[in-house]
């Protein structure tokens, strides 16, 4: 029915006008709202370099997308109570620049990563959804329990962290960062999927013992893959962090990882925009549902219960009538 | 620290397990035989909760709430499989999980529409209240006592079950080979059906026990499942015996590293901050002996392999 090339644009040149026309009539929420679907879309992006080119039904995903949530949340509250993050063996103070809070942000979920994947990737199929899902269940635990930053009841980052040149505090601008960072990850994920490692990665998804045969590792191929979509979720949680100026164990929730699944499903599995019209979808229907009933999430599951019995290949898959990816 | 505080854990930490049994062996056998991972399993557990919630609070009668728990799980498995999961024996884990995703936002705000979002709770039955006296001195809630027993009670049951009649037969038939069991004329449609009851059956079971130790409330089945699914990666899936020994491995670790860890570091650290680092290493402490079981043996304790 229409190309998919045509449905990524479309759905990109929404994403950027919604926020313009809200700046015009004034309605900065809708703007807020535009934000969170580039954040989700980005969180999921992530995500879909596992689940959809390795084939790694990863459960546990909102670890890493808390992870770098609470990067972002701990540092800026250092930098906000004037105290060192450690003294020994060299000091390290907090700070509020998003350029210096990303790389930390990227290096805290990345080593989750590797070591959750590295224990999770030895087993396959049902047992790594499970493990993947306990994993970030041990991370929510740790968290809620450990006093030192909030507890249970989380951490307030009380200033939006700063970047370079803009004023994030003005809910266009912020959007302009989390749609920069969005398009970035996007970017990251085409040339991922096109390079050699991709088209490995790929083959074990569809034949493990071929690609072994041709003498590569899918073990290590997984790891890498799982350790750069964990490090992308993750940037996307420190952008989250900073959008709500609030991080809490609720990031690292089952449902959280759940709902991040979603996103990509929603869209379609394996399609580089699938995520951003899974979110885009999502955060409509929260809206749309809320309104309409108190208990819309019971609306939203029947929703999604329909779409997975009946609807191959996501809303992209719907758009461009091709259930399959090429 | 007395030794019949530690025999009253121990005996807490056994209790949680048996629990966890029920929960994890409707898991391992849903998976075992149909090969479905069922996320919405916590949703059964909690609408056994509630069955038997409302049920005592009209009737007065606890044993009467504790039949309905078992009934309305059992019921509420039986149309869940019927409508929904039938249809995605054939699809692959991801499509399962998605769609039992899916249930348990239904079931959890289909709930919360019914009983609301306050807590419900139940009083444990006259008989059953007060404590016992144990050698050593301990006294021990006589109601988690009759939980012990009861859940060891349902574990001989599954295990004869399995093991001895002609339902077990083909229940382990249908593990191994289901086609075949087909062409020798059992109604395999039927079969499921009846397996998925069963194991809804024991998660309702499982919530009716508990609705008078804790409150019972929406979203108190996810907690449960995330546990059982440790049970089973440590037990190995599929294996009824692996979910027994996985269950109360996971429940005395638990419940014994929340008493024991902070007390350990109190020994050389100060009060309030042996109570953090304890804790919140505590709270960690199954998911690492799942992680040591994994490097050991990836296909868990009793599993086949991968």
């Amino acid at each position: 029915m229409f190309r998919e090339t045509t449905v990524n644009t479309a759905l990109v040149a929404i994403l950027v006008a919604v926020p313009l026309v809200a700046q015009a009539a004034g309605e900065p929420f809708i703007i807020t709202l535009a934000t969170k679907v580039a954040i989700f879309a980005m969180a999921g992006v992530g995500l879909n370099i596992a689940l959809g080119y390795g084939g790694l039904v990863s459960f546990g995903h909102a670890a890493f997308f808390g992870i770098g949530g609470y990067a972002a949340g701990i540092l800026a509250s250092h930098a906000q109570s004037y105290t060192p993050l450690m003294t020994w063996p060299f000091a390290i103070g907090g700070t509020q620049q998003m350029l210096i809070i990303w790389p930390v942000a990227l290096a805290a979920s990345g080593i989750a990563a590797l070591v959750i994947g590295a224990l999770s990737l030895r087993t396959s199929g049902v047992y790594f959804i499970m493990i993947t899902l306990a994993f970030a269940q041990m991370v929510f635990y740790f968290a809620v329990s450990w006093p030192a930053y909030g507890g249970e009841d989380g951490l307030p980052i009380y200033v939006r962290d700063k970047f370079p040149g803009l004023n994030t505090l003005d809910p266009l601008q912020f959007f302009a960062v989390a749609f920069a960072c969005f398009l970035l990850a996007v970017l990251v994920s085409v040339v991922l999927s096109r390079s050699r490692f991709g088209l490995a990665l790929q083959g074990a998804r569809q034949n493990v013992e071929r690609v072994r045969a041709v003498g590569i590792d899918p073990y290590r191929l997984r790891l890498v893959a799982f350790v750069i979509s964990g490090m992308i979720t993750g940037l996307a949680g420190a952008l989250y962090a900073d959008l709500n100026r609030f991080v809490s164990p609720s990031m690292l929730s089952w449902q959280t990882s759940g709902e991040i699944m979603v996103f990509v499903i929603l869209g379609g599995v394996g399609r580089h925009f699938g995520p951003l019209a899974g979110a885009a979808l999502f955060i409509l229907l929260e809206h749309e549902l809320g309104s309409v009933s108190e208990y819309w999430q019971f609306l939203l599951g029947l929703l999604l219960l329909l779409v997975v019995l009946f609807a191959h290949g996501g809303l992209i898959g719907v758009l461009t009538r091709r259930p399959h990816r090429d | 620290m007395s030794a019949a505080l530690l025999i009253e854990q121990a005996l807490n930490g056994l209790q949680f397990g048996v629990m966890l049994f029920l929960m994890a062996a409707g898991l391992t056998l849903i998976f075992g035989v149909m090969g479905l991972i069922n996320l919405a399993h916590g949703s059964l557990y909690m609408v056994g909760a509630f069955a038997c919630a409302a049920v005592a609070t009209a009737t007065g009668s606890f044993w009467l709430g504790l039949v309905a728990s078992l009934v309305a799980a059992a019921l509420a498995g039986a149309i869940m499989e019927i409508v929904v999961i039938r249809r995605l024996y054939r699809r692959d884990h991801l499509d399962q999980v998605l769609a039992t995703f899916a249930l348990i936002l239904m079931f959890s705000e289909g709930t919360r529409w019914l009983f609301g979002s306050f807590p419900l709770y139940l009083d444990v039955p006259e008989i059953l209240s007060g404590a016992v006296a144990l050698p050593g001195g301990v006294q021990y809630p006589l109601y988690r006592l009759a939980i012990i027993v009861a859940g060891i009670g349902v574990a001989i049951l599954l295990f004869l079950l399995i093991g001895r009649t002609r339902l077990g037969i083909q229940i382990r038939a249908g593990e191994a080979d289901r086609e075949m069991i087909a062409a020798l004329g059992v109604d395999i449609k039927l079969l499921y059906t009846a397996v998925f009851a069963l194991g809804a059956a024991l998660a309702g079971f499982a919530g009716g026990l508990v609705g008078t130790i804790q409150s019972v409330q929406v979203g108190m089945g996810e907690p449960v499942l995330i546990l059982a699914f440790v049970v089973i990666v440590i037990g190995g899936i599929g294996s009824i015996k692996g979910a027994f020994i996985g269950a109360l491995l996971v429940g005395i670790t638990d419940t014994l590293g929340r008493f024991l860890l902070p007390v350990f570091f109190g020994a050389f650290m100060n009060a309030s901050d042996a109570t953090a680092v304890g804790s919140a290493l505590a709270s960690m402490l199954i998911y690492i002996l799942m992680a040591l079981v994994l490097v050991v043996r990836p296909g868990g304790l009793y599993g086949a392999g991968t």
